[in-house]
C-alpha cells in the first residue's frame, strides 16, 4: 500500500512540473514562427525594409536615435531609441552597411513605452537607420555612427 | 541551459523602466575560430516581456545584437508587486525564462 502511493505522489509531480514548463515553453513558440527570416537575410536595406513591409516611410523628426558619433569599438554599440510619434506601437531598427542590414523589430503594447535600448554590432561606418510604425504609417530618421574597429570578422 | 538573466526594475512614478542582460555568445556566422574555421550562427532570435501575464514587449532581433545582449525598455502603469517575466529564445531552439516581483525602489 505504501509502495502504490508514493508512486502515485511521485507521478502526480512529474504532470505537475511538466504543466509548468510546458506552458512556460509554448508561448516563445509563436515569436519564433513570425520570426522574419527573408527580411533578416536580406543584404541591402532597401530589400530589407521592403520585406519588413516599411519601404515607404517617410522623414520624421519625431525619432529620437542616441547613438555614439564616433564608436571605439563595433562590437559593441548602444542606442537608445524613443519614438514622440503618438500610438507608436513598433520600432524596426537597420544599420545599413552590415552584411545583413535588418538588426530587428521592437512590438511595444499594454502600456509598453516606444523606448528601446540596445547594444549592436556596427561592421563599419553606417547610417543607422530607425523605423517607427503608428498607426499602420512608418515614419524613419537616421544617424550616422563611425566606425574605428568593425564589429562582425574576427 | 543557458545562464540566467540579469533583470532590474527601478520604478518611476508608475513607469518601470527594464533593464535585463542575456548571457548568450551572438555569433555572427562570420567569426573564425583558433583553427580558422567558421564558428557556425548561434544567436537570440526572439525575446517576449510579459507583465502580470500580459504581453508589453516582444522583440525579433538578427545576429547584429551585441553578444551578451543588453535590452531596456518602460512599461508604463507598473506597480510594487507586479510580476515580469521575459523569456528569450535563439536559432537553435535554446531558451530561457526568467522572472522579477517589481519591489518598491529596487
Amino acid at each position: 500500500m505504501h509502495q502504490t502511493r508514493r508512486s502515485v505522489i511521485k507521478a502526480g509531480g512529474a504532470a505537475a512540473l511538466f504543466a509548468v514548463f510546458g506552458g512556460v515553453l509554448l508561448q516563445p513558440g509563436r515569436a519564433l514562427a513570425a520570426w522574419n527570416k527573408g527580411a533578416f537575410e536580406a543584404k541591402n536595406i532597401a530589400d530589407a525594409m521592403k520585406s519588413v513591409g516599411v519601404a515607404n516611410a517617410e522623414e520624421s523628426k519625431a525619432i529620437e536615435i542616441r547613438a555614439p558619433e564616433i564608436a571605439e569599438n563595433g562590437a559593441v554599440v548602444p542606442i537608445d531609441i524613443t519614438s514622440n510619434i503618438p500610438g507608436t506601437t513598433s520600432i524596426s531598427v537597420f544599420i545599413e552597411k552590415n552584411p545583413f542590414p535588418y538588426t530587428g523589430t521592437f512590438d511595444f503594447s499594454q502600456g509598453a513605452v516606444p523606448y528601446v535600448h540596445l547594444r549592436v554590432k556596427i561592421g563599419e561606418s553606417s547610417p543607422v537607420r530607425v523605423v517607427a510604425t503608428a498607426g499602420g504609417k512608418h515614419y524613419t530618421t537616421a544617424k550616422e555612427v563611425k566606425v574605428t574597429i568593425g564589429g562582425c570578422g574576427g | 541551459m543557458a545562464d540566467p538573466m540579469k533583470i532590474r526594475a527601478t520604478l518611476q512614478g508608475d513607469v518601470a523602466d527594464v533593464r535585463v542582460l542575456m548571457a548568450h555568445p551572438m555569433e555572427t556566422g562570420q567569426r573564425k575560430d583558433a583553427a580558422g574555421k567558421l564558428v557556425p550562427l548561434h544567436f537570440i532570435q526572439t525575446i517576449t516581456a510579459q507583465l502580470n501575464g500580459k504581453t508589453v514587449f516582444t522583440a525579433d532581433v538578427s545576429q547584429a545584437v551585441s553578444r551578451n545582449p543588453v535590452f531596456a525598455f518602460k512599461v508604463k502603469g507598473a506597480k510594487v508587486g507586479d510580476k515580469l517575466s521575459i523569456t528569450w529564445q535563439d536559432n537553435t531552439g535554446d531558451k530561457r525564462t526568467d522572472e522579477l516581483v517589481i519591489r518598491a525602489g529596487s
